[in-house]
This record gives C-alpha cells, structure tokens and sequence, in this order.
C-alpha cells in the first residue's frame, strides 16, 4: 500500500493534480504497479481530489489500463483483420509456447502478460505487437522466441532493439524498428518541405486571407468525413468567445490506416506548422495534439520536435516572429480506445475523461475542449493546409476531382507485394493502386478501413474521392483465397469491443449483428436471417449516437451488397427457422458441476 | 367461424408481463368475446387441449423446462408472440449471462450470504428438476417466433392494440405514448 501511494503521489504531483492530466496519472500508475489496482483507485481518487467511481470509470474505459496485473512485461499482439492474414494466430501460438500461458492471462510469475490488441498502425508489416511501448513489427516464431527469451532475462525491451527502420525510425529519440514504407511520394504532403517557411508565410497574412485560402483549395477533412477545413476554421473563429483551441487528431485508429505514422516520423514539422496555422487563423493560443497511446514510440521524438521550434521561435510568444501571436502546442496520449477517433469523444478523452461521444450541436466549433470553441483536424489535413499556405488554395484545387481537391495519403496493406504508403491524387481508380501494389489477384478491397465499404471487382473501376469511395486513408487488399466472411466477423467483433456503451443501438446492437452473423457463418442461418441482418443494419445505423455506431454495420451491409452469393452459399434455403440451440451443450457444464446426469433425449 | 384459441405461458419471466395482460381491465370481457383460451395460467389449463391459433410468451428460456414448454407451443400454435424484454432478449434473469454458471450455482448454493441450511453442500441435482441452461436465451433463438411486443412490461394498451389487431385483422395503432418506455 506505501508502494501504491508513493507511486500516486509522485504521478499526481507531476501533473499538477490537474484533473484533465487523469490519463497521464494513471497511464504511470498502471506503468509503475502493472495494474491499477481497486487500492490504486480510491488512492488516485484521494489525491486528485474526484470521485472514486470517476477514475474506475476512466480506468476501465481504455484499453491499455487494467485494473488487474498485465505482467511486468505487457505483450499486446495485434490480431485485427491484415495481422491475422499474416499468422498472427501463429505467432500468438509461438508466445503461448515459449511464455507458458495462453493469450488473455499473465504467467505465474507474472513477468510475462500476454494480451491482444486491436489495430496498432502497422499493417505494412504484420504480425506486429507492442511490449512496454516499445514496437516490434513482421514477427516470426524465431522473433518471438529471442523477446521471449529477452523478456525472461529481464531486459529492457528498448535495448533489444539493433535494427531501426529507415529515415527518421532511426532517430536517437525514435530508435524503432518500424518502416516507413513510403511507396509513392505526391505533391502535397511527401514533397519536400522546408521548416518554417508555411508559419512565416502565413502569419505575413491576416487570418481571414488564411481561411480564405483554405476555401480557395476546397481542402476537406481527411479524417474520412470531409467537412471542409476552411468552413470548420470560419465557424470557430467566428464563434464568441476568447480562448479558443486548435486540435489535432491524432487518433488514427481505423483498422488499415497509418499514414498519420509517416506524417508524425517524416511531417513532424509541417504538421504542427499547420496546427499553428490553424490557431493563427481562428484566433487559438493554444494547439493540442491528441496523440493514440499505440504511437507512444514517437512521443519523445516529437516533444523534441516541438521544443526545436520553440528554440527557432516558430512556438511560443510571438511565434514566428508575430507580434501578439502566442502559440504553443502540447501532446495528449491516448490509452487505446477506437471511439476516441470520433471528435467530442477525444475531447472527452483530452479532458481526462472517459472517451464518450457528446451531444451535438454543440459542436466543438462552439463549445469544444474545455467547454471553449474549438477546431478538430486530422493529422493529414493540418499537413495539407501547411502547404496549401505555401504553393496557394488554386495550386492545390488544380489536383483531384471536382470536389475532392488535392491528394491523398494512402495506407495500402493485405494480400499485395508492395505495401505502404502512397500518395496520390483523388480521382485514383482502385485498379491502378493495385496495378501500382501489386495485388493484381485481389477478389476484393476493403477500402475506408472495417467502417467504409468492401467492393467486388465490378467496383475496382471507381475512384478514391468524397463522393465516390471515401477513406480516411485505409485500403485493405483481400486476395483470392481469403474467407471474407472471417474478415467481417473480425471487423464486427472489433466494433462489439470498441463501442463505448452509452447507446444502446450500438452497444447491443453490435452484438446482435455479431451473433446474425456468426449463426449464418456456423449453418443455422435461413433467408429470415438475412432479411434479419439488413434490418439491424439500419436500426443500428439510423439509431447510433455517434459515427461508430453509423458506420459499424457497413462490414456486413456492404458484403451483402457486394458478395451476397458467399452469404446465400451458407445459409439452410427453403427452411423457414433453424436453431442454433443445442440443448447438450447448454446443460453440460450445469449438471456436471451439481454432479447429475445430464437427460436430453426428447429435447 | 369459431373463435381464436389463444394460449400464454410464463417462461424465465415475472409474471409482470401477464399481470399487464390483466391490466386491460374491463376489457377483459371484450376480449372473451373475441377469443377462447386453452393453456395458460389465466384460465389454469395445464396442457394444451387443441390446436391454439396464438400463443403468447413471456419470459425468455433458462432452463430444460422453459425449452420444452417453449417447443410444445411451438408445436401447438399457428403464431407466437415474444411478449416483454425477457421473452425478446433475455432480460433481467440474462443478467447472469456474463457470468460462468458454475459461479453462478455457488453462489446461489454454497457462498451466498443467505445460505445457511445446505450443510452438505449440495448443488440441486434431483433428476425431476429442470437442468439450469449455461445462458438465459431469448425465445427466437430456440424457436421460430412470428411477433414481438417490447416493453418491460407492455402496456396492456399495447397488448390489448396487438391483439386486437392480429385477431381483426386491422391495422395496428401505434400511437408514441405505447411504447415509448421512458
């Protein structure tokens, strides 16, 4: 107990007890103790001074906090969809044998807790799994067995660490064995930048030409929605009030997606240039980066970053070298939660709370992180506005289609030779990204991540913009021989353990369409299944509060829009009901445990 | 043309929702007017005595017997109706659904703080009794069910409206105030 309290003192202090710092302070207890523990709470509680329940509540809403032990060495293995196409399974199996517990459990000395997890941004190079924050990409059983065998002699996992990645991977603060990856280089974002030049352009223009650039370029939000930026920074800029904050989401948890990765490794620069941009522009003092606990192998590098042009005066007072403009950014961590994507649940989650969408209006346009108007921008937006300042609005809305304006970054993984990243301009047919991955025997594609739509190859024709296939920048590439049904079912499974409960459509909703789909998957599925199935697709997307729920259900619909006959081949024809009930197996473990003999004949 | 048979059952339920069938009041008369029971325990027929037209369930399945009853109606009914949370989705007994059922037993038998006479330590076991189901399963995963009334429980005002309907013919009125639950 001297332990726990030390530990929570220290985690308190160092935050100021600043209640919006909750993440922070627990985030070290679970680091310090391995867990956060019931103790741990009510200490936490005590000397931030809330509630007991508000930090269980926290506790037990993100998934890298555990109120029970997760070992001193926390393996958390990817098995999203592309990790299992790539073994996860196998390699899962690998630590089991070499650690001596089964996933879900932590080993009797409890050095070792063995976890999965769901997408970490590393699709280009599966399996992957995090271990103390530390990343370990493209595992082999060979791999595991060296961590393995590293973990039991008590190393440090950042020490085992001998070949880093390229470019900025490599970085004494970065030191990761991750790839960039970097397939195709565009216009916009990958094109050489040159620190400082976007800020000092920008603040030599008042803030209204700023958003009048923007609205030239027609640039739209890159999160996946595309509202456009220009319009979001006019609606906050002119929303009363003084203190306003700009704030970038840093979330990127869509399964498939991790561009924003390359942007944080290689963009670090233009990325908070175009946050202080966007504080230029509506009137901010201060930039905020939400940034996903699974990237916590960038953290210090970009701390780094930050502190480097506040040396170069393009943060802090006056920043560059605009008098009256005080600008500065600071990183928030994530604790893992998908829903915090969407942008009053993060937030709620910047606040120290638990991450739960808000009620809109308000917006956060009106009343966002800390009740003040603010501005919440994906990572590649904030990048592409930087150079939007730079070349001019006209310049960028020459590239992409006529309402997608500009290039996108691409993250491209699953069953192709090239994977990575690629950026190119809207209007990109899907045939030519696999001509140019080389996943030419693709039988489908996944395309906006588990949310977005799943198309045949009569869709491969169609193009990568708002108003056709819209992504936030994930394609997933599903070749001949995969069950696409597993596929959905690992998406639908995701989406039941991500949404945050506050709705109902979406909290059993998930869980129905998870349970449909699975009878269909095991036989018992019969036409009123499916009739079923379309039905809870619209009532969970019609219903849902917020965009996880919207959009959850588009796995299923979508496959049954565009590969209906793999659905038609597994359910009973003719049948009007099947039962998926079997009465032995429902009474199995009751009588064995009351020591009776089970009878069901007759049933 | 005869009258329809209806006939009802209590299942893992509480009996509110057939309490709720009784709240339609005078209605009741009409309502024997427009219908025959046969199986049910507002008319404390044990066993179906002919073939019913609507069958009316409430509560959902967690036990052996639940099963059997539910699959006998089944048989005996041209329609079912899930009628409550519980018959719909399990309700509140499928609040032990997250918990393995062997705690769930223990707890019941062996730890809870109310035991006190099960010296020996037994876990019922006589071979008469039903056998407890691992989960508490909602009526439409075991049988086909034609038609579901929500509510926890239903307004007799919906009951009565759906009844009506189906036995009429007529169109069903839905006005908000019958099944909004909040």
């Amino acid at each position: 107990m001297g332990n726990i309290s030390e530990i929570v003192k220290k985690s308190a202090s160092k935050y100021q007890k600043d209640p919006t710092k909750m993440l922070d302070v627990i985030r070290d207890v679970q680091a310090g103790l391995g867990q956060v523990s019931q103790e741990a709470i009510v200490e936490i509680a005590k000397v931030m001074k809330v509630s007991t329940v508000d930090v269980e509540g926290v506790v037990t809403f993100y998934h890298f906090f555990s109120e029970v032990p997760v070992g001193k060495y926390s393996v958390y293995l990817n098995n999203s969809a592309v990790s299992v196409m790539k073994g996860c399974y196998d390699i899962a199996k690998a630590f089991e044998k070499e650690v001596g517990c089964k996933f879900g459990e932590v080993s009797s000395d409890g050095k070792i807790g063995l976890h999965y997890t769901a997408d970490i941004g590393m699709n280009d190079q599966e399996p992957a799994a995090i271990i103390n924050d530390v990343v370990f990409t493209s595992l082999t059983a060979d791999k595991v067995k060296a961590i393995v065998a590293d973990m039991k002699a008590g190393k440090n996992m950042q020490d085992t660490i001998k070949d880093f990645g390229d470019g900025n991977n490599q970085d004494a603060l970065i030191k990761a064995m991750v790839k960039n990856n970097i397939q195709k280089k565009g216009a916009v974002l990958l094109a050489p930048f040159e620190s400082g030049s976007a800020l000092k352009k920008a603040v030599a223009m008042t803030p209204e030409a700023v958003i009048a650039e923007m609205k030239t370029s027609n640039l739209r939000g890159r999160g996946g929605a595309g509202f456009p930026t220009g319009m979001k920074w006019d609606f906050t800029r002119q929303s009363p009030g003084k203190k306003k904050y700009i704030v970038c989401n840093g979330d990127e948890g869509e399964p498939g997606t991790f561009k924003d990765r390359i942007l944080f490794t290689e963009r670090a620069e233009m990325l908070f240039e175009g946050m202080a941009i966007g504080g230029y522009a509506i009137g901010a003092d201060e930039g905020l980066l939400y940034l996903r606990a699974e990237y916590m192998y960038l953290n210090k590098y970009l701390e780094s970053v930050l502190d480097k042009m506040r040396k170069d005066g393009l943060l802090g007072k006056n920043a560059a070298g605009k008098k009256g403009f005080n600008f500065d950014i600071k990183i928030q961590m994530g604790a893992g939660a998908y829903v915090c994507g969407e942008e009053s649940a993060l937030i709620e989650s910047a606040e120290g709370k638990r991450g739960e969408p808000r009620n809109r209006p308000p917006f956060p346009a009106q009343r966002g992180f800390m009740g003040k108007p603010t501005s919440v921008n994906n990572v590649e937006s904030f990048c592409s506005a930087a150079k939007i300042i730079l070349e001019g609005g006209a310049w960028f809305a020459k590239m992409g289609t006529d309402k997608s304006k500009g290039t996108k970054l691409l993250s491209i993984s699953g069953d192709c030779k090239k994977p990575g990243i690629y950026e190119v301009e809207f209007g990109t047919t899907i045939q030519a990204l696999l001509d140019e991955c080389d996943g030419k025997d693709a039988k489908a594609v996944q395309v906006g991540g588990p949310s977005g739509v799943c198309i045949n190859k009569s869709k491969f024709g169609n193009k990568i913009c708002f108003d056709d296939l819209a992504t936030g920048g994930s394609i997933i590439v599903i070749g001949p021989n995969r069950d696409i049904l597993e596929i959905v079912r690992n998406f639908m499974e995701f989406f039941e353990e991500e949404s945050c409960g506050w709705c109902t459509p979406c909290r059993a909703g998930n869980k129905i369409l998870l349970h449909k789909l699975e009878k269909i998957m095991d036989g018992h599925g019969t036409e009123s299944d499916l009739k079923d199935l379309e039905k809870w697709c619209v009532t969970v997307k019609s219903m849902s509060r917020c965009g996880l729920g919207q959009t959850s259900p588009n796995p299923i619909q979508s496959t049954l829009a565009n590969f209906r006959e793999i659905y038609e081949a597994k359910i009973q024809k003719g049948q009007e009901f099947v039962s998926e009930f079997d009465m032995a197996a429902a009474v199995k473990d009751s009588c064995a445990f009351a020591g009776r003999k089970p009878i069901v004949e007759g049933h | 043309m005869s009258k329809p048979v209806v006939a009802t059952a209590s299942l893992a339920g509480c009996f509110g929702c057939h309490m709720s069938i009784l709240d339609i009041d005078d209605r009741i008369l009409k309502l024997i007017e427009l219908v025959e029971f046969n199986k049910s325990p507002i008319d404390d027929i044990k066993t179906f005595t002919k073939q019913c037209d609507i069958g009316i369930l409430e509560g959902g399945c967690c036990n052996s017997e639940n099963v059997h009853v539910l699959k006998d109606f089944r048989k005996n009914c041209k329609i079912l109706i899930s009628l409550g949370e519980c018959a719909i989705m399990g309700g509140v007994p499928a609040m032990r659904n997250g918990i393995p059922i062997k705690d769930c037993l223990q707890e019941a038998y062996l730890d809870g703080p109310t035991v006190d006479t099960n010296t020996d330590k037994i876990i019922p076991n006589d071979e008469e009794l039903p056998m407890i189901l691992d989960k508490v399963y909602p009526c439409h995963e075991i049988v086909k069910v034609d038609y579901f009334i929500p509510g926890c429980a239903p307004r007799a005002d919906l009951i009565w409206e759906a009844l009506v309907a189906l036995v009429t013919g007529s169109e069903l009125k839905l006005p908000y105030e019958v099944f909004k639950f909040d």
